[in-house]
């Protein structure tokens, strides 16, 4: 084939590493002991059967070896002659891992470490030889003798083979034609075509494959390995019969058929012509040997390799399909409308833009939904790390996973998904008990872990929970206490001391363990929630268990913000960040230290920022009597914001400033107003932090 | 070996091509400067921009390109000339480049676009050293063309942001 194969390594990747997923979940669903459910066997072969065969189509030979033995074993399951045990899941679970490894290796374009490899081979044929008695009937020995068989006998061979496909073979993208070509290549390959399934003309289906063939594949040097590779793709969807012949007979059967079908022959591109359209603008073929499917998106690949691709449902692109053919009629009213207008149709106007409104609005979501990803994306590699922890360490845990299918914008997702394998170590480590003592206390001997995910308002909320012993108030006051952090002597309420354990350094672990309670972490944690805009809560109770709360905003890319003017500039405040907006009352303007002024608000003591001092622009009001504050929070720490003017309250949606330019102080990224003109979001706490900078080294300079 | 003779046609053609650059050619305080014309998105006319807090004086600030945050840089001031007033012929160009596998785009206010035109890659001479009335990190070589000098800037460091917003070191001495 002359197309360059490079193309389809990406999806490839890809796949086999969705393939890899779906197979370690599938393990790790399966009890060992129990009935096992034949269709999680074929789950798990099917997945190791298509790595098998992309992996062979694209010469990497390595994978390939590797899954087919893997595949052996697990047919041998599938045809109950052998009953899965721990240890043989345990060792499919690392395969798994081996192969993830090996095709992150091809990856990077680096070489395969095959130790890993064929120490996990050399077990599988261990099990496989005892299970058959060492007979040699284990497939993967077979074959091997049959190909030593073939290579020793060095004359030329021909073959027969009887392929008799299932009428769905085209519609999954294989053509005959095609594996034709190929048995071509190896060696002299004539073929006769069967047409008595033919239907009659009107009960013909298109795209469906009513022929069946017999090949003869003549002075060939194949092995029978190689003959059935070609037929990979479709082994499961065919009937297929290989057999050696001597060359004499076999051409008297040719001649013979040949006078006979003769004619027949010749219509025989008849149905074939009419199958091809039928498939050709197929481009969501799903395997990656189907050439139509790389085609398109090879441009774009090319040429940013790095960008990261996401599945979206047919039915989100539908969705915005028939949004984006509304928006056109909108869109072609309102030309119309604006062609001969007065003012008899200003009541139609303003429905017409009602309706805008309407479609951009829906459009909006709708684009946003192609972002999101259901969050079991995030939560499946739970499983198998809870598997693994309660083995290191001996408790027994069992993991519950709801709501998984929540939505979660995909960039939020990939920063959750740290923290979140954070607080799961910390909930088996510390949260849950040992067996013995979880009986002492009369809880069940099984721990439970608890994840879940769904909507509140505009966030969505992930648990993390477990049912062991709980957080110990007391012992986290002490321990807070000796370690400086606070006074003996402060009141604090229960979320307070719980949020303790946010700080960084602080740990109760009575023993640091490998997995966790080295006291770093938790702080790492509540950081990378914060700066997703997120909050994140514990609830415990002794005995009872602890459920961890995180709260983040749906999407990144949008937030509520409150227009501010400041001279000529507009600027936009996260509305979450806003605590109230007031007038300015001089009596209660207090100076201290020179230039800082703090505006007392009830108990609290605010500073004033003036916006135009930090970002050297003119303002139409200096003065601060009778002047605007936004009175705002950011970590914990409450300033008060001069400004001109409150303006709108409007959903912005956020771009990046780093894009082409570089971060700014005080700027957390830029907007495009209704006008066209560009706005910058204020960054809370980063002007926070510059501005107390500033006014530092302001004193610096007046004290020298 | 038909197929060969289109090919090495192809390739003649190409090597025609490659020593036949284009640039574009901009005014900038009555002296003539070149970027690659393959770098160059758009030309628009001077437009208000949002000023960035805590910057430096020479980026003006930033516009919406059709949806994208562009930053506008004044290469007279960047080149440590004085600032000027706008006026109807004051433009901008747009100036894009695949920086570190991301495309980057940046805008540059110049005096006055002047013209396009084509060289041999044999009409580039390398610059003098011009001390550091303008950095030379920028420059690529000067080009003559009918008497006239032109120098070719070189707009993948132009747009480099590591480059184009680094201090200067005379502005780090003062």
């Amino acid at each position: 084939m002359a197309i360059e194969m490079e193309q389809f390594y990406d999806i490839f990747f890809e796949e086999s590493l969705e393939g890899l997923d779906v197979m370690e979940q599938s393990l790790l669903s399966m009890n060992s002991g129990s009935e096992t459910d034949l269709e999680i066997i074929n789950n798990i072969f099917r997945a190791a059967h298509s790595i098998k065969g992309g992996s062979g189509t694209f010469g990497f030979t390595e994978v390939a070896e590797f899954t087919h033995v893997l595949e052996t074993l697990l047919d041998e399951a599938r045809d109950g002659k052998y009953t899965l045990t721990e240890e043989s899941i345990e060792l499919l679970l690392r395969s798994c891992d081996c192969l993830r490894n090996m095709i992150f290796a091809l990856q990077a374009k680096e070489s395969i470490d095959t130790e890993q490899s064929k120490e996990l081979i050399e077990a599988f044929n261990k099990i496989l030889d005892e299970e058959n008695g060492g007979g040699g009937s284990a497939p993967s020995a077979e074959l091997a003798s049959e190909s030593n068989a073939s290579a020793e006998d060095d004359g030329l061979k021909n073959w027969q083979i009887v392929f008799v496909p299932e009428p769905e073979v085209l519609q999954t993208g294989n053509e005959p034609l095609r594996l034709f070509k190929e048995l071509a290549a190896l060696g002299e390959l004539s073929c006769k075509a069967h047409f008595d399934k033919l239907p009659s003309c009107e009960e013909l289906i298109a795209d469906e494959c009513y022929l069946s063939w017999t090949l003869e594949l003549k002075n060939s040097d194949a092995s029978e390995e190689e003959i059935l590779e070609v037929f990979d793709w479709v082994i499961d969807e065919c009937k297929l019969e290989v057999k050696a012949v001597s060359g004499e007979t076999e051409q008297d059967v040719e001649r013979e058929v040949e006078s006979k079908s003769a004619e027949v022959h010749e219509e025989k591109e008849i149905p074939n012509a009419k199958e091809e359209p039928k498939q050709a603008p197929k481009p969501v073929a799903a395997k990656p040997a189907a050439p139509k499917s790389g085609g398109n998106e090879n441009a774009g690949s090319a040429a940013s390799a790095s960008a990261s691709s996401i599945r979206v449902g047919i039915d989100k692109v539908d969705n915005l399909f028939n949004l984006v053919g509304e928006l056109v009629i909108t869109q072609s009213m309102l030309s119309e409308l604006g062609n001969n207008f007065d003012m008899t149709k200003l009541e139609k106007l303003s429905s017409g833009l009602e309706q805008l409104l309407q479609n951009t609005k829906e459009m909006q979501e709708s684009v946003m939904r192609i972002r999101m990803l259901p969050i079991s994306f995030a939560f499946n590699r739970f499983p198998r790390m809870i598997r693994d922890l309660s083995v290191k360490i001996g408790k027994k845990v069992e993991l519950i996973i709801q709501g998984e299918s929540t939505e979660l914008d995909k960039t939020v997702m990939e920063k959750i998904s740290d923290p979140l394998v954070h607080l799961v170590r910390n909930a088996i480590d510390h949260g849950i008990e040992t067996a013995e003592e979880r009986l002492e206390k009369g809880k069940p001997e099984t721990g439970h872990i608890r994840l879940d995910a769904y909507h509140q308002g505009g966030n969505i909320v992930i648990e993390v929970g477990d049912d062991g012993k709980g957080l110990n108030k007391d012992a986290i006051f002490n321990k807070a206490v000796e370690k400086g952090l606070i006074e003996r002597d402060v009141q604090l309420t229960e979320p307070e001391i719980f949020d303790l354990i946010f700080q960084p350094g602080f740990s109760t672990a009575q023993q640091v363990s490998d997995i966790s309670g080295r006291g770093v972490g938790m702080d790492v944690v509540k950081r990378n929630i914060k700066s997703l805009g997120g909050r994140i809560l514990i609830e415990s109770k002794i005995d009872v268990g602890t459920t961890i709360k995180v709260h983040l905003p749906l999407t990144l890319a949008i937030l509520d913000g409150q227009l501010v003017r400041v001279g000529e500039e507009v600027y936009v405040v996260p509305l979450l960040a806003i605590v109230e907006s007031l007038q300015i009352k001089s009596e209660l303007v207090n100076r201290v230290s020179g230039d800082i002024l703090l505006y007392r608000l009830r108990e609290d003591n605010v500073p004033i920022i003036r916006i135009y001092e930090e970002f050297g622009i003119e303002a139409d009001n200096v003065d601060i009597d009778n002047a605007l504050l936004v009175v705002v929070e950011g970590d914990g720490q409450k300033v008060g914001l001069l400004v001109d003017e409150l303006l709108a309250q409007q959903q912005v949606v956020i771009k990046s400033l780093e894009s082409n330019y570089k971060r700014v102080d005080g700027v957390s990224g830029a907007t495009i107003l209704g006008d066209g003109s560009v706005s910058m979001i204020i960054d809370i706490p980063g002007l926070i932090s510059y501005s107390s900078k500033r006014s530092r080294k302001r004193s610096h300079v007046k004290a020298a | 070996m038909i197929m060969q003779n289109t090919n090495s046609n192809l390739s003649a053609h190409d090597a025609a091509e490659a020593s036949n650059r284009e640039i574009l050619s901009f005014i900038l305080d009555n002296e003539e400067f070149g970027v690659d014309i393959l770098c160059v998105k758009e030309i628009r006319v001077w437009t208000s921009v949002t000023e960035v807090p805590n910057t430096p004086s020479y980026l003006k600030g930033v516009i919406n390109l059709r949806g994208t945050i562009i930053p506008i840089i004044d290469l007279s001031e960047r080149f440590q000339r004085p600032a000027k007033e706008y006026n109807e012929t004051t433009v901008v160009i747009i100036l894009h480049a695949i920086i570190e596998g991301k495309e980057t785009v940046v805008g540059i206010v110049v005096d006055a676009v002047s013209d396009v035109y084509k060289f041999d890659e044999k009409q580039i001479r390398p610059a003098p050293d011009f001390g550091s009335e303008i950095d030379s990190r920028f420059i690529n070589g000067m080009a003559t063309l009918s008497e006239k000098i032109i120098i070719l800037l070189n707009s993948s460091k132009l747009l480099d942001a590591d480059e184009l917003y680094r201090m200067t070191n005379r502005a780090k001495a003062v």
